[in-house]
């Protein structure tokens, strides 16, 4: 394997340490899957196999005051921002014992006190709010940054120009990390998107973009710690594109009938972003066993504990509503 | 007759509609090469094309501001939203522009635009995936709106809406879109905009509902069996309401049960309740009575049961009504 030259920053123990959160969110994403088949759990999941480098690099740059708001593809960037894989799984499960109480699910997951303003079933749903927080953070002056997560489909809808044109207009320290996977359920880019490179949305607000190969979370962790300090800084909002693969249906129990049926195949053999980490570390065959023995005991232990949870009670569905 | 599924239904009527009228397309996202994330429109794009079945980005005001445009230069567009609760985004230009035009033109603008998305729960979806906003459509005036509750109206409604000069939105119980087959009338099938339909006839209890809650009071009405003759009218279209047809029933049995799964406040129950205050109380003989979703977001699955309305309430409600 040729040696890749590092940019520096990353260290050998860093990067160890990414290949194991990429490796916990793969799987925690297989086992949904599995789970969904067995029909333990209930639908509309959308797992983000293939685009753990994504959520890992940008949530690992982040500090811990940081906050960001997610996508309906959530599980991975709520386990990266620090939510524990069982109240993860409990959620799936819709048990009391979950991120969002059970209340949730899949595309609503909250977890306040990480600093993860949510999931969002509704698509650019997310990226007005954070530049809400990213305001609330200049005001204040706090030295935090507020981070949206969102995909290429959503560059498409309203929100995301109202909040890009508003994040510049104010000069907030937000980050608009974009997850570019060339899909939206069965509509491809070249369908929905009248420009190759989306980093261009941003010359329209006149703010600054980077693009990124999604699969390298190393250059995905320096692109994104890059723009967090610009936007810390106070130097404005970041558009981050990240070039990445969906490696696997829209939605659990997607047929993909509107997919070349060869190129999952292909994309699984040389675009995995664990594949590629992992062919860049000097690991041995027993440090990846050891690895993938604990995490995998993680997640067995998250089906345990989400299957052991409490149901919730009907009538305290009618609480909360109102304060 | 062909017996088809509720969503089977709907695209045998768009095969229809196209091949009838070459001014009706549909427009909506991965409606196209993936045929409709329930399937609705599928073999649409193959068998007309990619202009009368267009695959468009993830934007539903554009989606909507488009079709108002088409309208104005002859179009009759069929616009898809995925589910009942990403037609909100869409709900600025259906308020702001669509329901409005014919009325700023003073007749002048012809407004042919149907909307249709699946709509309520019971699915074991998350939130925002199990909406019944019926209220808001209704609410908007310079607007019609139908739910069908069977697959021979899925069919019939739907040709009626395109058809129609003016913009009505259809809500489909995506809960029956595969679990309810019925017969469907091949060919032209058109079931009239303000029409309801005696789905049971009965003379002691009218049991009142639209959509998935329809199957539901027949549940009930079964289970209420030997104790009372119970009516059951499937409202069909919600605007123009068929009053007739409702003061009609109350004026037969004197009691009214009204069932909808929407939250419950202002849901179209209470409309139905105002209308029967208004031009039924003196053949009432008790209070009209209302079975309905609660004030709550739509909950998760576990507890989802508990938040629609089930065959026992109907059925309490109807005891309770049957004691005047
Ligand atoms: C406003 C809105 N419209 C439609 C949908 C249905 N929907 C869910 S995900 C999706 C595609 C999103 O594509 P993208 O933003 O690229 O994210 P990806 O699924 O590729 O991660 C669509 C159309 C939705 N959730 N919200
Ligand atoms: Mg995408």
């Amino acid at each position: 394997m040729a040696q890749v030259e590092r940019k520096g920053a990353v260290s050998e123990e860093l990067l160890r340490e990414f290949y194991r959160e990429m490796l916990l969110i793969r799987r925690f994403e297989e086992k949904v899957e599995e789970r969904f088949r067995a029909g333990e759990l209930p639908g509309f999941l959308h797992v983000a196999i293939g685009q753990e480098a994504v959520a890992v690099g940008v949530c690992r740059a982040l500090q811990d005051d940081d906050v960001i708001a997610s996508t309906h593809r959530a599980h991975g960037h709520t386990l990266a921002k620090g939510t524990h894989p069982n109240e993860l799984m409990a959620e799936l499960y819709g048990k009391v014992e979950g991120c969002s109480k059970g209340y949730g699910g899949s595309m609503h997951l909250y977890d306040v006190e990480r600093g993860n303003l949510g999931a969002n079933a509704v698509v650019g749903g997310g990226l007005p709010g954070i530049v809400g927080a990213a305001l609330a953070f200049k005001f204040r002056d706090e030295p935090r940054v507020a981070v949206a997560f969102f995909g290429d489909g959503a560059t498409n809808i309203g929100t995301f120009h109202e909040a890009l044109n508003l994040a510049q207009l104010w000069l907030v320290p937000a980050v608009f990390v974009c997850e570019n996977n060339g899909w939206a359920e069965s509509t491809p880019a070249h369908q929905q998107l009248p420009i190759d490179d989306l980093s261009k949305r941003a010359e329209a607000y006149g703010m600054k973009a980077r693009r990124v190969g999604g699969q390298d979370v190393e250059e995905v962790f320096a692109a994104a710690s890059e723009a967090l300090e610009h936007a810390r800084g106070g130097d404005g909002p970041v558009l981050l594109v990240c070039d990445t693969f969906r490696l696997t249906g829209h939605y659990v129990g997607d047929p993909q009938v509107y997919r070349p049926r060869d190129e999952l195949a292909r994309l699984r053999e040389t675009e995995d972003p664990i594949e590629k980490l992992s062919a860049r570390l000097d690991l041995t065959d027993e440090d990846v066993q050891e690895i993938e023995a604990e995490v995998v005991e993680i997640v067995e232990g998250s089906v345990e504990f989400a299957k052991a949870g409490t149901d919730p009670q009907p009538e305290d569905a009618l609480k909360n509503v109102y304060a | 007759m062909a017996e088809l599924t509720l969503v089977e239904a709907i695209n045998s009527c768009f095969h229809h509609e196209l091949q009838r009228d070459d001014s009706v397309m549909v427009m909506g996202e991965d409606v196209g090469r993936a045929g409709g994330v329930f399937r609705a429109t599928a073999g649409l794009r193959d068998r007309f094309g990619p202009d009368r079945c267009v695959d468009t980005p993830l934007a539903e005001a554009g989606i909507l501001g488009t079709a108002v445009g088409l309208c104005m230069a002859g179009w009759r567009p069929v616009c898809e939203l995925q589910y009942d609760a990403f037609s909100y985004p869409a709900l600025d230009q259906l308020i702001t522009h669509v329901g409005r035009y014919r009325w700023r033109t003073r007749g002048g603008m012809e407004f042919p635009i149907t909307i249709r998305m699946p709509y309520g729960g019971g699915v074991r979806a998350p939130e925002l995936h199990d909406d019944s906003p019926e209220t808001y459509y209704v609410h908007t005036p310079g607007v019609k709106v139908a739910i069908p509750s069977t697959p021979s109206d899925a069919k019939g409604l739907l040709a009626a809406a395109i058809r129609d000069p003016d913009p009505v939105v259809v809500f489909e119980p995506k809960l029956h879109y595969r679990t309810m087959r019925g017969e469907v009338p091949e060919g032209d099938h058109v079931v009239p905009l303000g029409k309801a339909r005696v789905a049971r006839m009965g003379s002691d209890l009218t049991l009142v509902a639209y959509g998935s809650m329809v199957p539901l009071v027949e549940r009930a009405a079964d289970a209420l069996g030997g104790d009372a003759s119970v009516e059951v009218l499937d409202v069909r279209t919600l605007k123009p309401l068929d009053e007739q047809a409702l003061l009609a029933s109350a004026a037969k049995t004197g009691r009214v049960v009204i069932v909808q799964e929407a939250p419950r406040t202002c849901g179209y129950a209470a409309e139905l309740a105002a209308i029967l205050a208004e031009k039924a109380i003196l053949d009432l003989r008790g209070p009209v009575l209302r079975v309905t979703g609660y004030d709550v977001p739509y909950p998760y699955w576990q507890i989802e049961d508990a938040y629609m309305p089930s065959v026992e309430r109907v059925v309490d409600a109807a005891r309770k009504l049957l004691q005047y």
